[in-house]
């Protein structure tokens, strides 16, 4: 029976992985990837981890994905182009590469085949308490450290996202500062803007520092940074 | 409180007043406050020393040595070795401060009227009385390294004044030149003193003359390159005063440094400071004593040395150059006498020549002054009836000069020529000839440039003959006590007459005699012999009668009317005669060729091969190879983050074998 | 691999399994990473990879009867997140400024 529900979990999160991978549209990708999370979910649960698949279902697949859904529809990422990755060398090559990589643990792990704990999983091992206890004990330190972390990514993100003021654009505009003239609300979608292989942008993206920008940028502060600091404070229940 | 307490006020006084005239010229002060410090100093160090003196001759401390020690300066914490700012006062260092505080101060009044224009002013008196002090310190000094910090004090102070108009082009380059020769002379004063601290494990003079005159064997040992201590002590010292009293061959410096203002010349370069060799090589007389090879070289360079100045000296235009060769010329006769052991004689002769030759570069100084910056004796005449005080000084100097009897350089002069010819010396007759010869000449080249400049018919512009004035007071009255000086202060030794003889006996502590040197040496007695009088007499009459020959030559070619067109024509009989000493035998253009072209062609290839290829090239190379690597390294940043993405892998697999291995 | 019989009594699935699976989701997750030119889907594919790393974790915690793994997976959890918030603000960014989000694109930092 556990073999069987592994069985099945762990080719859906092959397989859904794969698509992550290699399909072309992000919000394909997106989407397998999240049933991914789900089914590394399951077999998290198989290992005697609830909280853990729970976590993961909650945070993973319930507000990282949401915002990567978000800045998807943010800038308008479309299909990608032609081969994806682009030479075909360059292809060839990081895929026999990860081949190799995974081949070289797997021998290394060949050896210790069949083994593994048997011993069956108790109540308290499963336990949250348990869990709670080592944590809040043992790596408390850790534990406030990760919080800090969080705070200062929530600020990172903040600023790095925002709209930049007047005066920034003022004085920085030009260089490598945050480009856009402030005032323009529009819509995300300019025509054509946010096509990852437009060429009508190449000719700016060669050139250092910005070229032209086009009449209205896609959104403010609000409309941008908003969703995503949105979504990671509104843990569960994001807006698609 | 005794005055001699206060001997360190001596030198003290005049750096202090250096130091004041040096703030007073950066801040600008008003002139008299900078005279008033300039004139005061020397005045002060000249009244303490008049002091001194008074309380050593009439105290009783004649004719001991005193002395008085100011500082420890190593108190014996390496090798033992004591050496002290300690001061000496002494029969010797009596003369020597007599000459340095009274002519150094009637200069400092007379430059208060030659430089009163000059912008310079406080400057140059601040470098003015800094001489002093360094030379008082090289007087007064009672070891070897007192002495040589004054040397090179003086030295200092010659290149700051030669140089003093700095905006000009010549002058900076003639400074660095003075000191530049100088120092190939200080170099070996040096190493005389590393020998004698290597051997007596002190500076200080009367413990080393002391030992030597005891203990004569100590300083005729084999030293170093076949040469006695004494002899390599004594070289060395005198290869230093060749560079500081400008003898051949390191005497090329002193015509180029009349580049420098008159009073300057008249006290560092006529003199005090030149003659400084000739008072390092008396004070250390004790060690020439040991060495006749050296003394006979001395002796040798001296005589040589006063010839050749005498001879470029008859064909100079410029009138400082004229005193410049003629200080060379008498300087060379100082170290004839040193060399023929008549230190008496020879420092009789600084004394006197302190006096005439500072008289006669202070008139030129005044006549240039009239002239409005004219020294081109051939662009003067008739000046005679403009500069009356000055005229008649500068003949008074002159005469001194010539060696004519009643004034001072005749009996100095005599004195060398004696003691030259009573000499136990080889070549003795030989000096006596040179030195009868070259007095000659130098009446005539005096009384040239005396005809040239005062007599005859004016020979510059219209506006320097309206510009023409006697010199004020400030100027003229020390212009008249020189005159008096040079007149009188030869009457302390009369020749011939030998109960007169003040001076010598005056030295006798300091000249020490050593016991028969001839009969350790095995070989002729050095010591002087006493010439019989009748043969002094003829020698006498010899020399003032060429001397007076020479005038009356001068007189006939360049005097009266007419006398600067009749020198030409003279002069250009001889067109090949003339160049040649015109052009001062061509010597500054043999060391051009032997010494400075080579040294430029040395420099050169340092600089082009070892410093640019070299050492730069290495540097550069350097420079070039990290270049190359970050060039090579700066391949990977392609800026595709692709690119990127694949280094982590790569190093997260590099990471993972060595983890795994 | 040691057999699979299908029978019915329940078997434990050998722990190294999961590590295997483990394995083959980073390679898979690395193979996308290096070779996506959309900079969103580099991102997820990252995600994949930590998903494997977080797999790994737990079934090494299962394996040594620790709970470390387990907390070890929650900071990686937290961190994945700070990781994600901070790196799609900075596409927001580059896209306002480059108005792409191809990475071939952005390439300013080229030599």
């Amino acid at each position: 029976m556990e073999m069987a529900v592994f069985a099945v979990f762990a080719l859906l999160a092959l397989g859904s992985s794969l698509v992550v991978v290699a399909h072309k549209s992000p919000i394909y990708s997106t989407l397998s990837l999240v049933l991914t999370l789900f089914s590394v979910a399951v077999l998290f649960v198989l290992l005697g981890a609830p909280f853990i698949a729970t976590l993961q279902l909650l945070i993973y697949a319930g507000a990282i994905l949401v915002l990567f859904l978000f800045v998807i529809m943010l800038l308008n990422v479309g299909r990608e182009e032609g081969i994806p990755g682009g030479h075909r060398a360059q292809l060839v090559t990081a895929i026999l590469g990860a081949l190799a990589f995974a081949a070289a643990l797997w021998l290394l792990l060949i050896p210790t085949l069949g083994t593994g704990s048997h011993a069956p999983l108790t109540e308290e091992l499963v336990s949250l308490s348990g869990l709670a206890q080592e944590l809040f004990a043992e790596y408390l330190l850790p534990f406030e450290i990760v919080g800090l972390l969080l705070l200062v990514a929530v600020i990172g993100a903040t600023v790095v996202a925002r709209r930049p003021t007047p005066d920034e654009l003022a004085g920085g505009g030009g260089g490598s500062g945050f480009p856009g003239e402030p005032g323009s609300v529009n819509a995300l979608d300019d025509a054509g803007a946010a096509d990852s292989t437009a060429a009508s942008w190449a000719a700016d993206a060669d050139r250092a520092g910005g070229g032209a920008r086009p009449a209205s940028f896609p959104g403010g502060t609000g409309a941008g940074a908003g969703p995503g600091v949105a979504a990671r404070t509104a843990a569960p229940g994001a807006r698609p | 409180m005794q005055a001699i307490d206060y001997l360190w006020l001596i030198p003290a006084l005049p750096l202090a007043g250096a130091a004041v005239n040096g703030v007073l010229a950066y801040r600008q002060a008003p002139k008299p406050a900078v005279t008033a410090v300039a004139l005061g100093a020397p005045l002060a160090s000249l009244l303490v020393a008049a002091a001194c003196i008074w309380q050593y001759l009439a105290g009783g401390l004649y004719p001991r040595a005193v002395e008085q020690v100011s500082y420890a300066w190593t108190p014996g914490t390496v090798d033992g070795l004591h050496i002290n700012v300690a001061f000496l006062l002494d029969p010797l260092a009596v003369v020597m401060l007599f000459i340095v505080t009274f002519v150094g101060f009637l200069i400092h009044v007379y430059s208060v009227g030659y430089m009163g224009h000059d912008e310079g002013y406080a400057r140059y008196f601040a470098y003015l009385n800094l001489f002093m002090a360094a030379m008082l310190t090289l007087v007064l000094g009672n070891n070897y390294l007192v002495m040589f910090f004054g040397w090179e004090g003086v030295g200092l102070c010659s290149y700051l004044l030669i140089g003093f108009y700095y905006d000009q082009e010549f002058p900076p380059y003639a400074g660095k030149k003075a000191f530049i020769v100088n120092r190939i002379g200080d170099c070996a004063f040096l190493i005389g003193m590393f020998a004698l601290v290597a051997r007596f494990g002190t500076l200080d003079f009367m413990p080393i003359f002391h030992r030597l005159a005891t203990e004569p064997r100590l300083g005729m040992a084999s030293y170093a390159g076949g040469l006695s201590f004494a002899a390599f002590v004594g070289l060395c010292f005198f290869i230093g005063a060749i560079g500081k009293s400008a003898q051949i061959p390191l005497y090329v410096w002193l015509p180029d440094a009349m580049a420098g203002p008159t009073p300057v010349s008249a006290l560092i370069h006529a003199a005090t400071m030149v003659t400084a060799g000739v008072y390092m090589a008396v004070r250390s007389n004790v060690i020439y004593q040991l060495t006749p090879g050296v003394s006979l070289f001395v002796a040798i360079i001296g005589t040589a040395t006063a010839l050749l100045a005498a001879t470029i000296g008859m064909a100079q235009n410029d009138i400082k150059k004229v005193l410049a060769y003629s200080t060379v010329s008498q300087l060379g006769y100082m170290f004839m006498a040193v060399g023929v052991g008549a230190y008496h004689a020879a420092l009789f002769h600084v004394l006197t020549h302190a006096f005439f030759k500072a008289l006669l570069f202070l008139g030129s100084g005044s006549v240039i002054h009239a002239m409005g910056g004219e020294q081109d004796m051939q662009k003067m005449g008739g000046l005679k009836k403009h500069l009356p005080v000055t005229y008649r000084t500068f003949v008074v100097g002159s005469l001194a000069l010539a060696g004519i009897p009643v004034f001072a350089g005749f009996f100095s002069k005599d004195e060398i020529l004696a003691a030259a010819a009573a000499s136990g010396m080889p070549l003795h007759w030989l000096f006596w000839g040179v030195g009868w010869i070259t007095a000659g000449l130098t009446a005539f080249y005096m009384f040239r440039a005396v005809y040239l400049t005062f007599d005859g018919t004016f020979r510059g512009t219209h506006e320097q003959e309206h510009h023409l004035h006697e010199s004020p007071p400030v100027m003229t009255v020390p212009l008249i006590i020189l005159a008096v000086g040079a007149v009188v202060a030869g009457w302390i030794e009369i020749p011939l007459l030998h109960g007169t003889q003040w001076f010598h006996r005056f030295l006798e502590s300091v000249v020490a005699t050593l016991p028969a040197i001839g009969a350790i040496q095995g070989g002729a007695p050095t010591g002087t012999r006493e010439l019989g009088t009748p043969t002094e007499a003829i020698l006498i009459v010899l020399s003032v009668g060429l001397a007076l020959a020479g005038i009356l030559l001068a007189r006939s070619i360049y005097g009266g009317a007419g006398g600067a067109e009749r020198g030409l024509a003279f002069e250009e009989r001889y067109p090949a005669l003339h160049r040649l000493l015109a052009n001062k035998w061509y010597v500054d253009e043999l060391y051009d060729a032997i010494v400075v072209r080579p040294l430029h062609g040395l420099s050169w290839v340092f600089y082009r091969v070892v410093d640019v290829l070299l050492v730069d090239g290495s540097i550069r190379a350097g420079a070039a190879v990290t270049r190359a690597t970050g060039d090579l390294g700066s391949l990977t940043t392609t800026g595709n983050v692709r690119n990127y993405a694949l280094y982590f892998f790569l190093g997260v697999l590099v990471l993972f074998w060595w983890i795994a291995r | 691999m040691s057999g699979i019989h299908l029978v019915n009594e329940s078997m434990s699935v050998p722990v190294s399994w999961y590590l295997m699976l483990s394995v083959a989701l980073f390679a898979i997750g690395t193979a996308g990473a290096l070779t996506r030119r959309n900079g969103i889907s580099i991102f997820l594919s990252i995600e994949v990879m930590l998903n494997a790393a977080n797999l790994a974790l737990v079934a090494y915690s299962r394996q040594l009867d620790q709970r470390t793994g387990q907390i070890l997976v929650f900071f990686v959890l937290a961190v994945a997140a700070a990781e994600a918030a901070v790196g799609l603000a900075l596409f927001i960014a580059v896209y306002r400024q480059r108005r792409t989000i191809d990475i071939n694109r952005i390439n300013l930092m080229r030599h």
